[in-house]
């Protein structure tokens, strides 16, 4: 390869499968544009028939959590079992729940 | 299969198509390794598997597909000489993408309103063809509309191929269509994306002299030789291998 060549971005694939509700991240490739970006994510993720719907999403425009907030982001969540729906006793004679 | 016995038109055409498909893969699968960027990579060896599952249903057609790929001499291959011709630069891949899955489409959207077996497989692998074209294409636009280098190369690809496009309007035996009517439909389309790519339709005769339509006769060019040498040495050093 050319040391001139100019690295193609990154793109993250999001495939809905035939059952699926939703499209989930399947993982990324790299793509001229964003129409080339669909045909490759066509041909990785695609091609055993797993999927009916593609996304592809730039992976510079994903903003995500880092590591380091990991703790105050998460943890609090453990220890608050109230959260849960499974905390709370159903009083007897509560009708369509 | 009845219709498809040698010396019959069902297997003349499924000869050639078989034969137009499998040499046709063994090319692109020479990219393997070598393709510029790993996406694009499996996407010429998807193209590649496609079109060798089309040869080995149209080849199993006219008989053995094994002995028919890996046992005939090089004058018995009734492929155009466009699909034998050499990888060379990424922009002579897709030119001859280009052309070839263009006449592809068209043919086999043709032959899927027909009846026998070659319709039924036609109709199945029309759909793949389509996807061919558009790769085609897509690269045609990006390579011809891209950058000064992308466009002269992709320009010289398509007036290098241009000659052995006039064989893929010859009749093939056993298949009823109006290859006048595929030939002006195959021009329009090609000339459209040629055009949006800001290329130029090439003008030279779409045959030489001593190539007129020569492949479905068996005369191959000089690459083909090695390509079959490639294709079948291991079959024929190891006659019965399997997995």
């Amino acid at each position: 390869m050319s040391e001139s060549r100019t690295d193609w971005p990154l793109w993250e694939v999001f495939v809905r499968g035939r059952r699926g509700l939703s499209h989930t991240h399947a993982g990324s490739l790299h793509a001229p544009d964003a129409t080339m970006a669909l045909r490759n994510a066509r041909d990785l993720y695609t091609r055993r028939g797993e999927g009916v719907s593609l996304w592809v999403v730039p992976s510079t425009q994903i903003t995500a959590s880092s590591p380091d907030e990991k703790d105050p982001f998460f943890e609090p969540a453990a220890d608050k079992p109230y959260r849960h729906p499974t905390f709370y006793e159903v009083p007897e004679g509560v009708q369509n729940l | 299969m009845s219709g498809a016995r040698p010396g019959n038109p069902g297997h003349h055409a499924a000869l050639a198509l078989g034969d137009d498909a499998l040499i046709l893969a063994q090319r692109l699968g020479e990219w393997s390794g070598h393709a510029p960027e790993l996406e694009e990579e499996v996407a010429l060896a998807n193209i590649a598997l496609d079109l060798l599952g089309q040869a080995r249903a149209l080849l199993s057609l006219c008989g053995d597909e094994d002995e028919l790929a890996f046992r005939r001499e090089e004058r018995a291959f009734r492929n155009v000489q466009l699909v034998e011709r050499p990888n060379g630069d990424f922009a002579h891949t897709i030119a001859r993408q280009l052309y070839f899955s263009t006449w592809q489409e068209l043919l086999y959207g043709r032959l899927a309103g027909g009846t026998g077996p070659i319709a039924a497989l036609a109709a199945k692998a029309v759909k793949e063809c389509a996807y061919h074209r558009d790769h085609a294409e897509q690269w045609t636009l990006r390579l011809g509309d891209g950058t000064e280098e992308s466009h002269r190369r992709m320009q010289a690809a398509l007036d290098a191929l241009w000659r052995y496009t006039g064989e893929l309007w010859q009749p093939v035996e056993g298949l009823d269509v109006d290859w006048d009517a595929l030939e002006s439909a195959w021009r329009a389309g090609v000339t459209g994306v040629v055009t949006r790519a800001t290329l130029g339709v090439p003008e030279g005769p779409q045959s030489s002299p001593w190539a007129a339509g020569a492949g479905r006769q068996g005369v191959h060019t000089e690459p083909f030789g090695r390509l079959l040498a490639e294709m079948q040495h291991l079959h024929r050093s190891h006659p019965g291998a399997s997995w």
